[in-house]
This record gives C-alpha cells, structure tokens and sequence, in this order.
C-alpha cells in the first residue's frame, strides 16, 4: 500500500496546475460562462498540444498512453481552476468509451481526432426522466435496412451546442444500444439550459435522425452494461475534479482566514474558525483519498463499482459542507458575484447531482454490502 | 499509488483472522464493543504473546519484529472486527512499549520489554488530573527528588486501566520552578507500591475502564524515569500521537456494526426484512461509507508512521473523524433498532445483546480520550493549515 503520486503524476500535476493558474484566471472563466460556445477554441488548442486530450490514450491513436489514474491527477487540477468546457465529455464520457468498446475502424476514426483536440464529443444520454437508470431511457432507434432512425429528447446533455460527435444511447429493439451520431445529422436540434454552472448543459431533440448501422457502438441492445461503466467512469473523475474544487475552497479560505482581522486579530486565530477549517480539511482530504483509490481500482481494470459508489456519495456530501463553511468564513464578500468563490460554489453543486447524487450511490452500496 | 496490501500483509490478516475466530468457536470469549479497553483476559494476551504479537513494529533487538505500522494496523483490526479482549496489553503494546524503546536506557529495555512483550503489563495511563484534561502541562502531581529515588505525591483521574493495572505510566512534575511544559517528566513504575490507592469511576453504561488514583509519599526509584528528565511534556506529545493513530479510534464498536447488518436482515416489519427498507438500506450504506473513509484515514496515518514521521496532524484527523463516526454508528443502530434500542444489556427481549445501549452511551467519550476533538482540530488548523494561533 502506498498514498504516494509518481514522479510523473506529480510533475502532470505541477504542470497542469501552474498552465491553468496563467491560463484562466476567474475573468476568463467568465468570458467563457458568458460565451455561446462555454470554452476558449484557444486553450482548447493549447490544452490538446500539451498532449492534454489524448493523455490516457493508447500511442497509436495520438496519445500518451498514461493512465487514467495520471489523467485523473489532471482532472483534479482542473477541478482546482473551475475549467469550463467539453473536456470531461469528450475524453472521460466519449473517448474512454470508444476505446473500450469501439471497432478497430472506429478507434482508428475518432480517437486521433480526440487526441489532436481536432473533434469534440459528448455522451448523449440523460432525458427528461433525469436519472441514470436503464428505464429512464425512452429515446427510440428504428433499424430501417442499413440504418437507425433516432427520435427522442434528450436532456442535460452536456456541450451538445459544441460537439462534433455524439454518443447517443437509444433504445432498441431488445435493450438499449450506443450509437456514434455525427452532430450536424439533419434532425437534431439543441438549445442550451440555463444551469447554475453556467455550463452548457443542453436539451437535444432528435427527429428520425438517420445513423448507419456501422456506426452502432459496441453490441446492439448490448448497451446497458457499457453505459453503467461510463456512469461509473464519470462518477470517478467528477470525484477527482471535486476534490480540487474543495482544496481549492479550502485554500482560498485559509488565506481569507490569516488576513481578515476582527478585533484586532486574524479571525483564523480565532478557535471556531480553526475548527470550521479543520472540518472542511478532513472532508477534503477524506473526499481526495476515496477519489484517488476509486481512481486507482479502475485504473488498475478491478471491480471497482463499491469504490467508485463510496467515493461519489461521499463527495456529494462533503462539497456541500466545504462550500458551506467557506461561504461561512468568508462571510459578505464570499457571496458577491466579483469574488472567486461563487465559481466553486455554482460548481460543486451541479458536480454533487451529475453521474449519480449521494443517494443514488449510498444504494449501490447498500447492493454492494448484500443488503 | 498502490491501494492493496501486498501478499504477505494480506496472508498476515488472514492469519490473524483464524487465529480469532479459532478463538471464538471454541467459546473463550464472545466479541463486544471497547473489548479492547475493557476487555481483561490476561489468558487471550497470553495467547497473543505467544503469537508474537505484542511489539509487533518495535525493533527486532529489542524483542519485537521490526515490522511495519501497516502490519500493526492490520492485527489491530482483525481485534477489533472481532471484538478480542485485548485491554490486557493493549496501553503498553500500542504506547508504552514504544516510549521505552524510543526513550528508555539499555537498562530499563532490558527489564520492561520482556514483561511487555510477555503480556505481563497491565499499564494504567496516568496522565489527566482534576485540573489538567486538555491543558495536561498544568498537572499538579509531584515527583520529588530524594536521594535516589523521587518521591511522588498528588492525584490523577480519568486514569484508563487504573482498575486492572500491575504497571502505571505517570506524567508528573519534576522541576516546580520551570515554565509548566518545561518541568515534567514520564515516570513508569509497577503499582505494588506502599501509598498507591485507586477508586475505580464507573462510567454512564455502568462500567469501569476510568480510575481516580493517589499517590500520596510513593518511593520511586530514579531509574523508573523515562527518557529526559523534564523533557517530558514533549515526550508526550510525539506519544500522544501514536495514542491517537489507532484503529480503536474507528472501529471500537465495530462488533455493533456488523450485528446491526445481520438484525436488518432478520428482522421484519411489514412482512418485508428491514434490510429492504430504502430510509434502512440508506443509513446503513452511509455507515459503510464512513466506515471506509476513516479505514484511508487510518491507513494513511499508519503509511506516515512507516515513513518514520510523527503523525501529529494526520492522527488528530483520524481520530477525529474516527470518533465520531463510532458515536454516529451508536446513534443510528438505536434508531433502527426504534423502541428496542433503549433496552439495556441486561433487560429482557434485549436485541445484539445490548450493544447498541452500551456503544451509544460509551460512545460519548470516545471523543474525549487521548486529546478532545475540539483540542485535535487546534492542532489540524495550526500545524497542518498554519493558521496563526492567539
């Protein structure tokens, strides 16, 4: 047993911490909230030639062949710096996906584009039933000689106004089944949702778009067990972002709690307010330690559905109690719109609901313990 | 990053695990919670011993074997998953052995591990006092120097183990004109002394594990002092935090957990088992979650003590953590156990003998002992977050 990042994992996250910290500064997270397109094509570019987009990728197709657990170092520092825009969707909800289950042609297909930052992906899933259950999925694919036709709605999908390519998963005749849909297919419509992340999370309708038959992803009506595998792939990595949004919460705060002084001393002598620190410290670190061994059974192809469903209810729960107590700490000024903060606020609680809230995963535990 | 036990450590659990319920199946004793600060069975540490599992990680010179503190943790918690009574050498194992192999002479390495390492020391902790609990350099004891010997007056309480002890590890003050942390010394002597007293304090579930003890004339000899004389204070500190480290601060009720499981599951309301009832399955997997959160919490004090760091913030959060946790276990077993879960341990129609009435009262001084949890977040905000103390 041993807690300790490699030297490369540290160095990916020096690196990625030190890029972002120049990159984007809070003004340019608001440009990019404020924008059509919720990123910057720019960073975008920058981010794909520090080889960012292909990381845990396979050489062959543009990538670094690290880990996913390197890549969730990486994940975590972006959790730090509140990046917006399709990165998760389109490595961690799209790429990982076509790597697993992908034909040889359609790896060959996409992943350079994904490594080269040339396409962006999202997973086109959740729907107005807003759950990740298999029942939740009423979007329909017709099989019609060589194709499918799609028509269904589908909600919360995250950068659909700036994918290329969608992972759709539709309902098939005998389960359900992935599809890799070319976005700009006549028949699909986005509009994007107005979200407390100022994230660009969308609704997509599908009218009898038309998908050829060899773009079906994986096994048709096979789709289930693969799409539990993306929930709990995302669930890991929203972890490792997570816990950089609280350390950083928690950093912020014990600055803000050395100079601010209230009767004549630093309120962060005062004995509450250390106390207040010391809790949001043990949820960090309790939030980091579930994440990095989630992050570390996956990585190593284990069974990983009780680390995974652990780490997840846990960080559902311990952001809402950092956020809450470095709101506390920081008091007035924390909760204007020009202070740093509320970044992390508005983010953590769209990260606590999205790829299964505490409760949804304290069940897979309970399933998980044979009750 | 490695989160597996290698095939050894895991071989080792495995070995201490059949060692335990080999001990159960044959009826020698019945698992219960604080078994490991009330449970006295010098004939269970005699069995221990002879494994050799007393001294585990102290240096092989020194008798023990030189193994690592994620070993320890391990046979720790095998003895806490199944409740083994083993209060016998459990203060001198975790913390008293360590002091004199880290601080004792040749000469006291010579007399005291052995008796140790045999399971013969039944160690009382003197270290509170009426008016020294959480700002412990206040203690008032004495111990004054009289030819070759010192003489020890005064009165500790809140003493764990003082009502079974043989041997006691006392802090008292040695230099009454010193700054208060710059005058105390560690003293640890057998208790078959003229003027030693002892008045057991029965706690709130009806048990005794805390002790009022006097001292009053007590003829120490000199050689009973451990490590630097008036360096004491800081002596403690660094054993404190391994007092803090344990698994004890996480699983010291476990037994209750796993009764709480099998209860669920048995037991019906509504025709259906309470285990199917979703409020029921919740509470339980948020348990279960908490539960592993503080076993990383454990673990990784026990990684830092393998790096031969001291664990001082790491363990202040662990314990923290830890201990509330065991008093939300306690809370939520009676719960679930409704109208049940006020029957005492001795009461007819008492489900798991009680253990949910007894863990939920004991419970409330888990996160007293060995440094207040208030105290433990001091040290978290201060040494780990450097934020300015007054």
């Amino acid at each position: 047993m041993n807690l300790a990042l490699s030297e490369e994992q540290e160095m990916l996250k020096t690196m990625a911490r030190d890029f972002l910290a120049d990159k984007l500064p809070k003004t340019a997270v608001k440009e990019m909230e404020e924008s059509e397109e919720g990123y910057s094509a720019e960073l975008w570019k920058e981010m794909a030639g520090l080889g960012w987009m292909g990381l845990a990728f396979p050489e062959k197709y543009g990538g670094s062949d690290m880990s996913f657990l390197d890549l969730a170092m990486l994940l975590e520092e972006m959790g730090r710096a509140c990046l917006p825009g399709p990165y998760f969707s389109t490595v961690v909800l799209s790429g990982f996906t076509i790597l697993d289950i992908g034909t040889d042609e359609q790896k060959d297909e996409y992943l350079p584009k994904i490594s080269s930052g040339e396409a962006i992906f999202t997973l086109v899933l959740t729907e107005p039933s807003a759950n990740y259950e298999e029942s939740g999925i009423e979007t329909k694919a017709i099989a019609e000689g060589d194709s499918y036709v799609i028509s269904g709605t589908k909600l919360f999908v995250p950068d659909a106004n700036v994918a290329d390519y969608m992972l759709v998963a539709a309902r098939t005749d005998k389960g359900i089944t992935l599809f890799i849909v070319d976005a700009k297919s006549p028949g699909i419509s986005t509009t994007v949702l107005k979200t407390i992340a100022n994230d660009k999370l969308c609704e997509v309708v599908f009218d009898k778009v038309k998908v050829s038959k060899d773009n079906v992803l994986g096994e048709p009506n096979q789709g289930w067990p693969e799409i539990e595998k993306i929930i709990q792939r995302a669930a890991v990595g929203k972890c490792c972002e997570m816990t950089g949004c609280i350390q950083q919460a928690l950093d912020m705060t014990v600055e803000y709690a050395k100079d601010r002084k209230q009767y004549g001393h630093p309120i962060g002598s005062f004995q509450v307010i250390q106390h207040y620190c010391a809790d949001m410290a043990t949820d960090v670190d309790g939030t980091r330690l579930s994440a990095y061994q989630a992050a570390w059974t996956l990585s190593e192809g284990l069974p990983c559905a009780q680390e995974v469903a652990i780490a997840k209810a846990w960080a559902g729960e311990a952001c809402p109690r950092v956020m809450a107590l470095a709101h506390q700490i920081h008091g007035a000024i924390g909760v204007t719109i020009d202070h740093d903060l509320q970044y992390y606020t508005r983010w953590a609680k769209a990260a606590e609901v999205s790829y299964g809230d505490a409760s949804f995963h304290r069940e897979v535990v309970a399933k998980e313990m044979g009750l | 990053m490695d989160f597996r036990l290698s095939e050894e450590q895991e071989k080792f659990r495995q070995e201490v695990s059949d060692f335990l319920e080999g001990e159960i199946k044959q009826g020698l004793w019945e698992p219960s919670c604080d078994a490991w600060i009330m449970g006295h069975n010098p004939e269970f540490t005699k069995r221990v011993s002879r494994k050799g599992w007393i001294g585990l990680t102290w240096p092989k010179e020194d008798g023990g074997q030189g193994r690592s503190y994620i070993d320890r943790l391990i046979l720790t918690e095998e003895m806490l998953r199944y409740g083994a009574p083993a209060a016998c050498h459990w203060f001198a194992d975790r913390q008293i052995g360590g002091a004199v192999v880290h601080y004792g002479t040749d000469q006291q390495k010579k007399e005291l591990l052995p008796m140790i390492l045999k399971g013969e020391a039944y160690v009382g902790l003197g270290m509170s006092e009426p008016d020294a609990g959480s700002d412990l350099a206040s203690l008032k004891t004495k111990a004054t120097e009289d030819g070759d010997d010192f003489i020890i007056d005064g009165q500790k309480t809140w003493t764990s183990g003082g009502n079974n002890m043989n041997w006691i590890y006392l802090v008292a003050r040695t230099d009454p004109d010193a700054p208060k942390h710059k005058g105390i010394s560690e003293f640890f002597f057998s208790t078959d002394l003229p003027g030693i007293s002892v008045a057991p304090i029965e706690d709130i579930t009806g048990g005794v594990h805390f002790n009022e003890v006097f001292f009053e004339n007590v003829r120490v000899p000199k050689t009973c002092l451990i490590g630097v004389r008036n360096k004491g204070f800081y002596q403690i500190l660094n054993q404190l935090d391994y007092e803090r480290s344990g698994m004890e601060r996480l699983m010291a009720n476990y037994p209750l957990f796993e009764a709480l499981i099998q209860y669920t599951k048995e037991t019906k309301r509504n025709g259906k088992p309470l285990s199917q009832d979703p409020l029921i399955r919740s509470k339980l997997a948020q348990l279960k979650i908490g539960l592993e959160i503080g076993r990383m919490h454990m673990y990784r004090v026990a990684m830092v003590m393998d790096e031969g760091r001291a664990p001082n913030w790491e363990s202040s959060m662990s314990k923290v953590y830890g201990t509330a946790f065991e008093q939300r276990l306690a809370g939520t077993a009676i719960e679930i156990l409704g109208l049940y879960g006020q029957l005492s341990p001795k009461s007819k129609n008492v489900p798991m003998r009680g253990m949910a009435y007894h863990s939920y009262l004991s419970s409330k001084g888990y996160s007293l002992q060995a440094g207040s949890s208030e105290v433990l977040k001091n040290i978290m905000a201060q040494r780990k977050l450097e934020l300015p103390s007054q």
